[in-house]
């Protein structure tokens, strides 16, 4: 059974005065047990709202989405999938530790249960120093690292990740790509992940979904045969695999007309 | 463990906060100890009349020497606005929280609130004496309850409201009921904004039930005991009062000024 099984979904949003924007267009997609997805593309291509839909934060105008063989509603209310935005989205008036509890709080987990599983999530994310400090105490980064403990919480099979490392710099954001990696590799958990990033993209996943704008649509889906989460560490980023897959996104994103010489025909991409 | 980390994330904090108020402190009592001055000089030098103005020495002994009467007053006029306060407050709040929660029950609330936010409502004061009767203080309490509610209902409205779209996905990503969204986002967000109503409020309430005792009711509060000593040409005894009103509003707003600081101090936005 996949993980998320995407078949023929479109969505329409109406916007004032009857226009509508076709934010997706018959997307198909599917998403095993344990594989890391990148879904990349420009601005406003559809991304988060397809994510959107897996999470049914949303729900599609046509087709259907189906989480671990059961509708997505189903599986949001029986806590399939950890999620993480493009912002941190902490509660403030929470602790460090009290965030990260929050949806083992919400579904009855016991006060004990709670502490300890928050203790190894901190130490996962290379935060336990800060157990008991205020969102406000810390960076941006750190910030994104509680809210990415936070959606590991429960142990879920699938994570939802929109731009999760989009508001950080760049070293912040490799060292952040090499936790998840190595987070991915020890919970085996499958995750849908939303980037700018072509070597974000391509350092992380197996395969990278490659989607165009107006309407959204998938253009194509280059496998990455960069190897296991497992196997996976900083020196791959300097490996001829690794350019060879990077060379393949960018030329799926530009289209088969333009090469490499015009890195920036597409808009909000980053190519570096 | 918690409390020796708790102390250490708090230290930054606390040091900025006493810098920061220390200067906001000694300007204003510095402004304040030359225009005292100043008054005492020109009361002196251009021999002006205690009945028009009398000088604040004057007045300083005055209320040393009343100082029993004065602050009976002042527990006379404190407590009618401290009734208020809590009776406004928490009306206020009920409604504040019906109002986000039922969508019927905040249209019909627009015209009360604004009719009643453009009323002066110590106006009510005359009406209100006649319906409570005028040696109770219930009147005076209601004077201020109604004046404090509009603000807190307002403003904690307004704060109910706040809640940021990240964090409605997070409560409906969580399959949360409607009773824990409300318990874990919604109301500790609404938190800095209803004590920001409740600090406007503060003043409100005192100066509503000080105004109110103008009106009749029973005498022994700091209004009626302005009024009197005034009547009876005592003008530095009035005066004395008046101090007396000053520090009593002083004390409401210091203390719900620090309320507020509590419920927003991990209020500010994060990314
Ligand atoms: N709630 C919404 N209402 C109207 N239009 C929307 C809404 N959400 C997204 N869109 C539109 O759908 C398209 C896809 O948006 P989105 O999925 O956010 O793109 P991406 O995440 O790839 O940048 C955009 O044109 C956007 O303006
Ligand atoms: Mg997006």
């Amino acid at each position: 059974m996949n993980a998320v099984e995407v078949t023929g979904v479109s969505k329409v949003f109406r916007v004032a005065k009857g226009a509508e924007v076709v934010a997706l267009d018959s997307v198909s997609l599917s998403v095993v047990p344990g594989e890391f997805v990148s879904l990349i593309g420009p601005s406003g291509c559809g991304k988060s709202t397809l994510l959107r839909l897996i999470a049914d934060l949303d729900q599609p105008t046509a087709g259907e989405v189906l989480v671990f063989g059961k509708s997505a509603r189903q599986a949001r209310i029986d806590q399939d999938y950890g999620i993480a935005f493009q912002q941190a989205g902490l509660l403030p008036w929470r602790t460090v530790t009290g965030n990260i509890e929050l949806p083992l709080e919400l579904h009855g987990v016991g006060k004990a249960a709670r502490r300890a599983r928050a203790q190894d999530l901190l130490a996962l994310v290379g935060l336990s120093d800060f157990a008991d400090r205020y969102p406000d105490q810390l960076s941006g980064g750190m910030q994104q690292r509680v809210a990415i403990a936070r959606s590991l919480a429960e142990s879920p099979e699938l994570l939802l990740m929109d731009e999760p490392f989009g508001a950080l710099d760049e070293m912040t954001r490799e060292r952040m790509q090499t936790e998840l990696v190595r987070i991915c590799a020890e919970t085996g958990a499958a995750v849908v992940f939303v980037t700018h990033s072509i070597p974000e993209a391509v350092y992380l996943s197996s395969r990278v979904v490659v989607m165009s704008p107006r309407p959204g649509r998938i253009q194509e889906v280059v496998t990455v045969g960069l190897g296991s989460a497992g196997t996976r560490d900083d020196a791959l980023r300097e490996d001829a695999a690794f350019f060879a897959s990077v060379k393949a996104v960018r030329e799926a994103l530009h289209g088969d007309a333009v090469h490499e010489k015009a890195p920036h025909s597409v808009r909000g991409v980053e190519t570096r | 463990m918690s409390a020796t980390s708790g102390s250490r994330s708090a230290s930054p904090l606390t040091r900025g906060f006493s810098s920061g108020s220390l200067r906001a402190v000694t300007a204003p009592i510095l402004l304040g100890v030359v225009v005292l001055l100043l008054w005492q000089v020109a009361v002196v030098l251009l021999d002006i009349k205690p009945f028009v103005l009398p000088s604040p020495v004057n007045i300083g002994t005055q209320f040393a020497s009343s100082f029993d009467s004065v602050w009976a007053g002042t527990v006379v006029t404190g407590t009618n606005a401290f009734v208020g306060l809590l009776l406004g407050a928490v009306t206020g709040i009920l409604a504040a929280i019906a109002a986000a929660l039922v969508r019927v029950f905040d249209e019909l609330s627009v015209p009360i609130v604004t009719a009643a936010a453009v009323i002066p409502i110590v106006a009510l004061a005359p009406v209100l004496y006649t319906m409570f009767g005028a040696n109770v203080e219930t009147a005076r309490q209601l004077v201020a309850a109604l004046a404090v509610f509009i603000p807190v209902y307002l403003n904690t409205l307004k704060g109910l409201r706040q809640v940021r779209p990240v964090h409605r996905d997070l409560m409906r990503a969580y399959a949360a009921s409607p009773w824990q969204a409300t318990r874990t986002v919604t109301l500790p967000g609404a938190m800095p904004f209803l004590f920001t109503g409740l600090r406007i409020a503060s003043s409100l309430a005192v100066i509503s039930a000080l105004i109110a005792e103008y009106f009749g009711g029973p005498v022994g509060g700091l209004g009626k005991s302005i009024t009197s000593a005034a009547a009876s040409s005592n003008y530095p005894l009035a005066y004395a009062y008046v101090l007396g009103s000053i520090l009593l509003g002083l004390v409401f707003y210091a203390v719900t000024l620090a309320f507020e600081k509590l419920a927003s101090r991990h209020s500010s936005s994060t990314p």
